[in-house]
């Protein structure tokens, strides 16, 4: 099988095991341009490891993930994040003892060498996109409080707009939502949209709702492989979607 | 107001470089004879190390327990020097082979080894005294840091090679001087380092050295360099996925502290006048830590008064009761880590810094201009 150009993604084969347990077995998808590809499954179905192969977190056993024809799995993390692909951990993971405004400057991508972040200065197109993004993400009254003092909401804004300063042309999100109340959960749901707009995502999440207001299509795994693909609509529908995951 | 915070030194950073600067050049050379001045002279060598502590442990979260080696190696490079010009065929006429080092004379060497021929050069002895240490670092960095060793596995890898260094001088003792180590140094290009002027001059020597290394270890500090040592610390992944080869950071943080190491240990030699393995091995490593934790790991001035306190009670204390010592440092370090985890810095911080500033405000307020306050208070932040 040769992976086709016109996707921005394409995972073939992808195959991880521990100590013999397949978490993912055989795992194949295509994520097109400008394309939301939500993925659920129940727990334990592989998702977040699907996420932690692609951008290099985990070695796979066996299998290909290609973005833009560049093999991922032979790159380092850093090379991936570099060739456009950006990550959100579950738990917000942000830098405690730093300020918001830090914390997006670190992510901003320039001087990410030694020499460059020694030489690295906080200049006028620095300052402004930061401002920019933080804007965007709803903290830019709070640049300069220590991100420590934030919401946990708040926390995970922070780190979607630490990866959007990067401009990755992929976004992976592992529950982005996750320990949001509902008007946050409303305020994501808009910001993802408008995020998503000119880049593509894959979005780990739990919450029905807002999988149905963010997902261009879904994927359905269940113990590592694919259980269902497609609209929405299309998955609700199928009746082994309803068996082992959605419940009737 | 005099001191004004930039980018790089926040208000309190200059009162604090300040105080420290009246303490070494004029305080302690005042009211110290020589003898008392030389022995904080030698205190200080280790601040040395505890500055670099700060930076790999404090900021970088990598706990080494083995910087003795970096301060050894950048002892016995300048010691070696010194006992070659010690050496001279004249002054060791009566040894059996003149003209090489006399513990070399006693293991039945007849010839200088060749790697101890270049340490004649003052210029090279100068050089190795950084870049073999550094470079030593460089290559534990790469593998361990690379390999993705951290944490208590690095502390326990990092004790293993002092250990295996102390052992490795002391059985070499016809090239290394053994356990007693490089003894008997006299003199440097013809200045007699024993004299009391000279050693009064070594110890401004190395009170200035000591500031060019709080200077360079502030500037990384204040680097973005050093807020991505912070967020590695807390946040290693995190680092990594935006775009970090996070081993770099870790090797060019090692290697920074061990060349502030060497350099102590250079002065050290200097101001002592011998290297021993005793000043390279696990003990020693251990104690440098705890210099780093009393004076808090987060701040490199704390740690220069750690180095000074720590010791000045060692002397003290290992006089008056010297098997209760060891046990009276660890009792320290323990209480340190317990009840003030940020040490002595952590201690002016929370208590001593916030009541100045009220201070301030209180005296401001009489003169009607809180501007100046307004300064300290958002760099005290």
């Amino acid at each position: 099988m040769n992976a086709r150009p016109d996707f921005l993604l394409s995972v073939e084969n992808l195959t991880v095991s521990f100590d013999g347990f397949k978490a993912v077995d055989g795992l194949s998808f295509y994520v097109e341009p400008n394309e939301c590809r939500v993925i659920i499954g129940p727990n334990g179905a592989g998702k977040t490891t699907v996420l932690d192969l692609i951008c290099g977190r985990t070695k796979a056993t066996e299998g290909k993930v290609e973005f833009k024809n560049q093999e991922l799995l032979k790159m380092r993390e850093d090379q991936i994040v570099h060739a456009g692909v950006g990550r959100k951990f579950q738990t917000p993971t942000v830098y405690e003892d730093l300020t918001v405004f830090e914390n997006l400057e670190i992510s901003y991508p320039k001087g990410h060498g030694v020499f460059g972040a020694l030489m690295f200065r906080r200049d006028d197109p620095v300052k402004t996109r930061i401002n920019e993004i933080a804007g965007e993400v709803f903290l830019d009254d709070l640049l300069h409080e220590k991100a420590a003092f934030l919401s946990h909401g708040q926390k995970q804004w922070l780190e979607i707009g630490m990866l959007l300063i990067q401009d990755p042309e992929l976004l992976m999100l592992d529950e982005p939502v996750a320990g949001m109340s509902v008007a946050e959960r409303k305020q994501t749901a808009e910001l993802l949209n408008r995020i998503i707009q000119d880049r593509s995502g894959i979005v780990i999440e739990h919450d029905m709702k807002f999988v149905e207001d963010i997902a261009t299509r879904v994927t359905v795994l269940h113990q590592g492989k694919v259980l269902s693909e497609g609209s929405m609509a299309h998955v609700q529908a199928d009746p082994k979607v309803i068996e082992v995951y959605l419940g009737h | 107001m005099l001191l004004k915070g930039n980018r790089f030194f926040s208000t309190s950073d200059l009162v604090g470089f300040a105080i420290l600067a009246v303490l070494i050049f004029v305080i302690l050379p005042v009211g110290l004879d020589t003898f008392r001045l030389n022995l904080f002279g030698k205190y200080l060598t280790y601040a040395f190390v505890a500055i670099g502590l700060v930076l790999c442990w404090g900021a970088g979260g990598i706990l080494s327990l083995g910087q003795g080696v970096f301060f050894g190696l950048g002892g016995y490079c300048m010691a070696m020097f010194l006992k070659l010009e010690a050496s001279s065929p004249e002054a060791t006429k009566i040894q059996s082979t003149p003209g090489i080092p006399d513990f070399m004379d006693w293991n039945q060497l007849t010839e200088l080894p060749l790697w101890w021929e270049p340490f004649h050069s003052l210029t090279f002895s100068l050089f190795a005294v950084i870049v073999i240490p550094v470079v030593f670092a460089f290559i534990i960095g790469v593998a361990m840091f690379r390999r993705r060793v951290g944490g208590v596995y690095f502390a326990i890898i990092t004790q293993a090679i002092a250990a295996i260094l102390t052992i490795l001088i002391i059985g070499q003792q016809g090239y290394t001087g053994g356990v007693n180590g490089i003894t008997d140094l006299r003199t440097l290009k013809g200045w007699d380092i024993r004299t009391d002027d000279a050693k009064v001059l070594l110890y401004f020597v190395n009170g200035a050295l000591l500031f060019v290394c709080l200077f360079i270890a502030q500037l990384i500090r204040k680097s973005k360099l050093g807020r991505i040592l912070i967020a590695m610390r807390d946040q290693e992944d995190r680092v990594r996925f935006s775009g970090y080869d996070v081993a770099n950071f870790k090797i060019f943080v090692f290697c920074a502290g061990a060349a502030f190491s060497a350099v102590g240990g250079a002065m050290f030699t200097l101001q002592v006048g011998f290297m021993s393995p005793s000043f390279v091995g696990i003990v020693p490593s251990i104690e440098m830590v705890i210099f780093c934790a009393v004076g808090g790991r987060l701040s490199i001035i704390g740690a220069v008064y750690g180095a000074l306190l720590v010791n000045l009670a060692k002397t003290t204390f290992s006089e008056l009761f010297p098997e209760l010592w060891l046990l009276g440092l660890g009792a320290v370090f323990i209480a340190v880590v317990l009840a003030f985890p940020n040490g002595l810095a952590g201690l002016y911080k929370d208590h001593v810094e916030p009541r100045l500033l009220a201070l301030f405000k209180k005296k401001m307020g009489d003169d009607g201009s809180a501007e100046d306050f307004d300064a300290i208070k958002t760099a005290a932040e």
